[in-house]
């Protein structure tokens, strides 16, 4: 009996080699890139959790938006609107609360906009997603003005008691900004609301086959506007993160094509926001690992070199792995009835 | 409760679309505990009717009453409070979530923070499914289940909604003659539970078997209500089609002439790459029809497939007049002199989005008349799609109509059209006649004689037994990827068949 569990156990080890593996180099390539000292360690890692924050909030507003049926590719101008308007609030009142929910209010403005044009009016989804992207290019340049800073500067961290002295883990994990805190919360709950929830089964059945969901009762119109309007409020929310957390001030652009990398993060997680959660730190690890190459002087002769890495791992990502990856059914189809 | 009350009146029920009068003046008695046979060609009205009263659509005139009371059915939602369910021809099962959801789906047991109880879900469904004797894996993914299968979970949706008036459109359009007899069984039982049951069919012996009461309807009217112990086949299809309808095409007797297609020792995967016809041999003559039997899935599909070119064969040969067709592609084949009518018309039979006329030079757009140095003609093509659409009747608004809004029967007259016209050899046609209306199949059948007796050797699959023993001068029998027989028809019986395709043996 304990010869065949053991055997089943290198069954499940040798099944899993390439994970093993790849897990392996991982671990030995940040040590190297970190010249194995432990805050350097430190830094990559918690570097990939900050660059992979806007990144999974943009793809979890993606896969809201897609699982119930509607492409969104206006997550980039979403953020951006919210990442300008949180900041112009904060600045102005001087409440980075008020700022936070300001760019949440306006990242759910962004999606019913997205709704009404895509749901309401059963426009091109596509279309209205670039049309959303433009203007909140022009629009975000048009009223930025120089010189406005936060009063109260940017979000302060917050240590969660003695598990924030862990070494390592603990400075990581559990020694982060408030809208760090609140994304590392709202992944297990929007998966759990998705696949445990009524509304979960709804918004998954709408995304599949809306008449099937007509004919049951549930209304595929109410469903798709909720969701892009709850996915147009996370993207609000990564908008914050930009200017109120990350940065501390809005410049022009500066969601600089995250919100495309969040929907090859959605795509690679499968729309699912735990599997998104993966994809956005493989994502923020490449480019936790660009930092540090530059703070070591590596490669600093061609910056542009080290600053396409994370864009190589999208694309080897996509064109590699997301094969077998199958988006909701009904995706980019306008519903009506009749 | 004698079996005679009402469980559902609708008095004068008019639709108008456009400016066709889908339904005119419609009145309809269901009875509960009873089956209920609405019998008509298609484009009869006979779908319109019941969207009406499912609530998909909305009637210009006219009153529903359930149990006796006057309902207003706007949504599908008010139809299912009143404890009618429908099971669709086009199954509203979402393929990704598992039997159980998809049952529950819009009335989930939940807590109070609408969390799903999944188990609860799939307690439920299990009650369910053995009351009724509907047999089902709750937690199977629908899209992994065979079709007979997932009508089972349509129908079981519409019982967990306490559904006491079900209305099944077409429902043995897409199964196979096994999965027919299980639903018929299944109807019965429903019925005499309590359930009325509005079954919609164009197949005549499935109505005389399980209908207590049959409602004809021609034209967007009710032509008539009989049952059917004061009808029979015939009888029923004159009231639907409204002229004498000869079922059984009469034939001379065959006389072959040349082998015109000949497979030697064919083995070919499907697409999970497992064996599916395997070392398969057979001939056919100009002027003769092989008809090949079997329960679906038996390796027809992927036969079929390698003989047009969709798909490799791993060994073996096909010759086509002596010339191998292994490597050759679809088009190729296709100008050797192979027709062929394929299983699934929307998927691989015409493009839905295209016009009409477009489908109907599909196999030649590229040549002339219609094609002159690579730029279309457009009036040759007009002439040409008009002539066809008139030999062969084709209905449709105009040649410039998407071939996606035809109706089943004239979709199927078109790629007859188109590949009848063809100077064909050899006519690989699987499944002609599926869901089509009585008056399209005799149409069908007709043509495969005609054509036969002009030296096309045809090679027919069906799942239809009466297709293939009424239409095959020859029959082979398939089970697993093998023939297991190779007889003259007048050798083989419908017993026999049967016995040969479930059991794949051929001893009594």
């Amino acid at each position: 009996m304990s010869v065949k569990e053991s055997k089943s156990i290198q069954q499940v080890l040798f099944s899993k080699r390439w994970w093993i593996l790849t897990a392996l180099i991982l671990v030995i390539f940040t040590l190297w890139t970190a010249e194995f000292q432990e805050a350097n360690t430190t830094a990559v890692l918690a570097g990939t959790l900050r660059h992979s924050t806007p990144l999974v909030l943009g793809a979890m507003c993606g896969l809201l938006c897609e699982r119930s049926g509607v492409i969104n590719i206006g997550i980039e101008g979403q953020m951006l609107m919210s990442a300008w308007g949180g900041f112009m609030v904060a600045s102005t009142s001087g409440s980075l609360l008020l700022g936070l929910f300001a760019g949440i209010a306006i990242g759910m403005m962004m999606g019913g906009v997205l709704a009404g044009i895509s749901v309401g009016l059963r426009g091109d989804q596509i279309i209205a997603g670039t049309v959303i992207n433009i203007a909140a290019i022009g629009i975000t340049s048009f009223f930025f003005s120089l010189g406005r800073t936060l009063p109260s500067g940017k979000t302060q961290v917050i240590k969660l008691g003695p598990l924030a002295d862990i070494p390592v883990a603990g400075r990581v994990l559990f020694s982060n900004k408030p809208i760090t805190f609140l994304t590392l919360l709202l992944i297990p709950t929007v998966w759990f609301l998705l696949f445990r929830t009524k509304w979960g089964l709804r918004t998954r059945a709408v995304g599949e086959h809306p008449s099937a969901a007509e004919t049951v009762g549930v209304s595929v119109i109410g469903m798709r506007y909720l969701n892009v309007i709850m996915g147009g409020g996370i993207a609000g929310l990564a908008g914050a993160y930009l200017s109120l957390e990350a940065v501390g001030s809005f410049e022009r652009g500066m969601t600089n094509g995250k919100g495309f990398v969040a929907l090859a993060v959605m795509i690679f997680g499968r729309w699912n926001p735990v599997g998104a959660w993966g994809a956005a730190l493989l994502f923020g690890y490449a480019s936790a690992v660009q930092t540090q190459f530059q703070f070591r002087d590596w490669l600093t002769d061609d910056p542009q070199f080290i600053g396409i890495i994370p864009f190589v791992v999208t694309i080897v990502v996509l064109a590699g792995f997301v094969g077998r990856a199958r988006p909701p059914a009904s995706i980019g189809q306008p519903y009506s009835r009749e | 409760m004698s079996s005679n009350t009402l469980a559902l009146e609708a008095t004068s029920i008019s639709k108008t679309f456009g400016n066709v009068k889908a339904n005119d003046q419609i009145n309809l008695e269901i009875k509960k505990g009873r089956i209920h046979a609405l019998l008509g060609e298609n484009g009869a009205g006979k779908s319109t009717l019941v969207n009406i009263l499912f609530g998909l659509y909305k009637a210009d005139s006219g009153t529903v009453k359930v149990n006796g009371e006057v309902v207003d059915l706007g949504r599908p939602k008010d139809a299912i409070d009143q404890g009618i369910g429908m099971v669709h021809q086009h199954f509203q099962l979402v393929p990704v979530l598992t039997v159980a959801e998809n049952i529950v789906l819009g009335k989930e047991p939940a807590n109070r923070a609408n969390v799903i109880d999944i188990e609860e879900a799939k307690k439920k469904v299990k009650e369910l499914a053995e009351n009724y004797q509907l047999d089902v894996d709750t937690e199977a993914t629908v899209e992994d289940l065979p079709v007979g299968t997932q009508q089972r979970v349509e129908i079981l949706r519409s019982l967990y909604r306490k559904a006491d008036i079900l209305i099944l459109d077409e429902p043995t359009a897409v199964l196979t003659p096994q999965e027919t007899d299980h639903l018929l069984q299944v109807l019965k039982n429903l019925a005499s539970q309590g359930v009325a049951i509005i079954f919609i069919t164009h197949k005549l012996r499935e109505v005389l078997e399980v209908a207590d009461e049959v409602t004809v309807m021609r034209n967007g009217q009710v032509v008539g209500s009989t049952t059917p112990s004061e009808t029979d086949e015939s009888g029923l299809a004159e009231m639907m089609v409204g002229r004498s309808v000869v079922l059984r095409v009469a034939k001379e007797e065959s006389s072959p002439g040349e082998t015109i297609l000949k497979v030697n020792n064919l083995c070919v995967h499907d697409d999970r790459d497992l064996l599916a016809v395997n070392d398969l041999s057979l001939e056919v003559k100009s002027g003769e029809i092989l008809g090949i039997a079997g329960v679906e899935g038996n390796g027809q599909r992927e036969l079929v497939e390698t003989i047009t070119g969709l798909r490799n064969a791993k060994t073996g040969e096909i010759l086509i007049s002596d010339t191998s067709i292994i490597e050759f592609s679809p088009r190729q084949i296709s100008e050797l002199g192979v027709a062929h009518i394929p299983e699934d018309r929307e998927k691989h039979g015409l493009i839905g989005a295209h016009s009409v006329a477009d489908n109907l030079i599909l196999n030649r757009y590229y040549k002339t008349p219609f094609s002159n140095k690579g730029i279309r003609q457009q009036k040759a093509i007009a002439n040409y799609a008009t002539e066809m659409v008139e030999k062969f009747d084709i209905r449709t608004p105009d040649i410039d109509t998407p071939s996606s809004s035809l109706s089943g029967g004239n979709k199927q007259k078109a790629i007859a059209a188109r590949e009848f016209s063809h100077d064909a050899k050899l006519l690989v046609a699987s499944q002609p006649t599926r869901g089509i209306d009585v008056g399209s199949i005799e149409f069908v059948h007709q043509q495969l004689i005609q054509q036969r007796d002009q030296g096309l050797a045809v090679l027919l699959v069906s799942a239809e037994l009466d297709e293939i023993l009424s239409l095959s001068d020859r029959i082979a029998v398939i089970y697993r990827g093998r023939l297991i027989v190779t007889e003259n028809s007048a050798e083989l019986d419908r017993n026999r068949i049967g016995r040969i395709m479930t059991t794949g043996s051929d001893s009594t």
